[in-house]
């Protein structure tokens, strides 16, 4: 999965098999918002095998540890999305069924 | 001898560091840059995401997105919530993940679709494969989260696929007839089609062997026997017969994504759009109020009364804008109004084609990216 130097670990390419965009363009938005990277980006090298590769170059911490952190840093943000989406749509649904319930107030 | 007066003077100062220089936040344009999307009259500037978290690290402004601030910026607000179609506002979050979140709608969710077709009797205009195809691309209203994914070499079973039948005959000498997707008719139980491979066998007390191998009926179980699986619509046209034509088949629903085909697709449609923002950058009076109005087609701009009979421009319907740039349009009009969009406030729409709810398969959609980072980290590890 991991291609890139042995003697030093500060920087990596990631080959991800059955990826696209859709992971690899979020982890890299991701990776970029962490100050320990200096250098990301991802390439797909042909477009009929499904795979990323994801180049990740640091200021010194281990590439593998910084994506680990970001891939756990993005599994928090979409846990808040989630929470919070469903708590929009529960107030949503209990204030459309307190419109009904009062619409059918003043019809009675 | 230098005096201690030119000393300080020949001292490097940096720019950012100079006394009115606002130190934590950023200068108006580069706040603008960073945060909107702006619209002139040949193209569209400042398109571009700036990601990196040191991206105005010499300013002393940090870029990184730390998780309490996220936390403390982000939003989600329902405007429309409906069996089959929703729209909702999700401001705070960056392109990359609204952009990840629609992918995952559009080609990463599973449904149910009809896969394989077996057709004992097909006498009408329509051709076998172009029937199978119809059938395959009617949505079907039934959980997917119920059922497994069939691989190759998997026998087909009450876990991983679901038979319809359908049988319809136009008798002769009456007029055409319609086939609709309520003719499809879910067997429970199975096929009944026999397998043709299998000799027939002298003890009729055992089961005959059928396309599918059932070990019990779906309806039987606790999920289906209060909502029988059924198409979504049942008014889809399917075929035409016209006098003495017939058709019998057996459809078999299958699990799949959008991504094999758009058949397994959960959503007709998932987009956003980023929120546009109208700005009056002057007052706009009177006849140039009325102008004004009268440019825009999707009717952003109201007139205001400001008293001794003098009106004003307001941008009453932003939302509705299109950034169509009629308003700036020739004449220094856009020295007047100023079309923008902003970067991280998405209006999300979904619609659902009936399988899940469209509130439902947004979660999911989310679930599913989660399940991606998870899975790196494993792998990693």
């Amino acid at each position: 999965m991991e291609h890139g130097s042995f003697n030093d670990p500060s920087q990596g390419t990631f080959s991800m098999t059955d990826e696209d965009h859709t992971l690899a363009n979020s982890i890299r938005f991701t990776l970029n918002q962490d100050p320990r990277v200096t250098f990301c980006g991802y390439s797909i090298p042909h477009p009929s095998d499904a795979r990323v590769n994801i180049r990740i170059q640091t200021t010194g911490d281990p590439a593998r540890e910084v994506l680990k952190d970001s891939c756990q840093d993005q599994m928090l943000v979409c846990q808040h999305v989630r929470s919070t989406f469903d708590q929009a749509v529960m107030e949503f649904k209990s204030k459309k069924a307190l419109k009904s319930l009062e619409s059918m107030d003043i019809k009675s | 001898m230098v005096s201690a007066n030119e000393e300080q003077r020949t001292e490097k100062i940096p720019v950012w560091d100079l006394p009115d220089v606002p130190s934590g936040n950023l200068p108006a344009h580069l706040e603008l840059q960073r945060t909107r999307t702006v619209c002139t009259n040949d193209a569209p500037i400042h398109t571009e995401n700036i990601q990196y978290s040191g991206a105005y690290a010499s300013m002393g402004v940090d870029n990184s997105m730390r998780f309490e601030k996220f936390c403390k910026n982000f939003r989600v607000e329902v405007i429309r919530l409906g069996d089959d179609e929703m729209e909702f506002d999700m401001v705070g979050i960056d392109a990359s993940l609204a952009n990840a979140f629609r992918r995952i709608l559009i080609s990463e969710l599973p449904t149910m679709a009809i896969e394989n077709v077996l057709v004992a009797n097909n006498t009408s205009v329509v051709q076998d494969e172009v029937l199978a195809h119809r059938l395959g691309l009617i949505p079907l209203k039934v959980d997917p989260r119920l059922f497994n994914y069939k691989s190759e070499n998997d026998q087909p079973s009450e876990k991983n696929t679901i038979v319809f039948k359908l049988h319809s005959r136009c008798e002769k000498k009456s007029s055409r007839i319609n086939v609709k997707s309520s003719e499809l008719k879910w067997l429970p139980g199975g096929s009944e089609f026999a397998l043709s491979t299998e000799k027939p066998t002298q003890d009729s007390t055992s089961k005959v062997k059928t396309y599918t191998s059932f070990t019990c009926s779906q309806d039987s179980l606790p999920e289906f026997s209060s909502n029988p699986i059924a198409p979504t619509h049942d008014d889809i046209t399917l075929a035409v017969l016209g006098p003495g034509q017939e058709i019998e088949l057996e459809a078999h629903a299958v699990k799949g994504m959008g991504k094999t085909h758009a058949k397994w697709s959960p959503v007709a449609t998932a987009w956003y759009r980023m929120l546009p923002e109208v700005i009056l950058l002057q007052e706009i009076e009177d006849e140039k109020a009325e102008e004004l109005i009268k440019k825009c087609p999707v009717n952003v701009f109201d007139i205001e009364d400001i008293g001794k009979g003098r009106k004003r421009a307001t941008v009453a319907r932003p939302r509705s804008c299109t950034l169509c740039r009629e308003c700036i349009r020739g004449d220094d009009w856009d020295k007047l109004v100023a079309l923008q969009r902003v970067k991280d406030h998405f209006i999300f729409t979904i619609e659902s084609t009936g399988a899940l709810p469209p509130d439902v398969l947004f979660t999911e959609a989310v679930k599913i990216l989660e399940d991606k980072c998870e899975r790196v980290i494993t792998e990693m590890s």
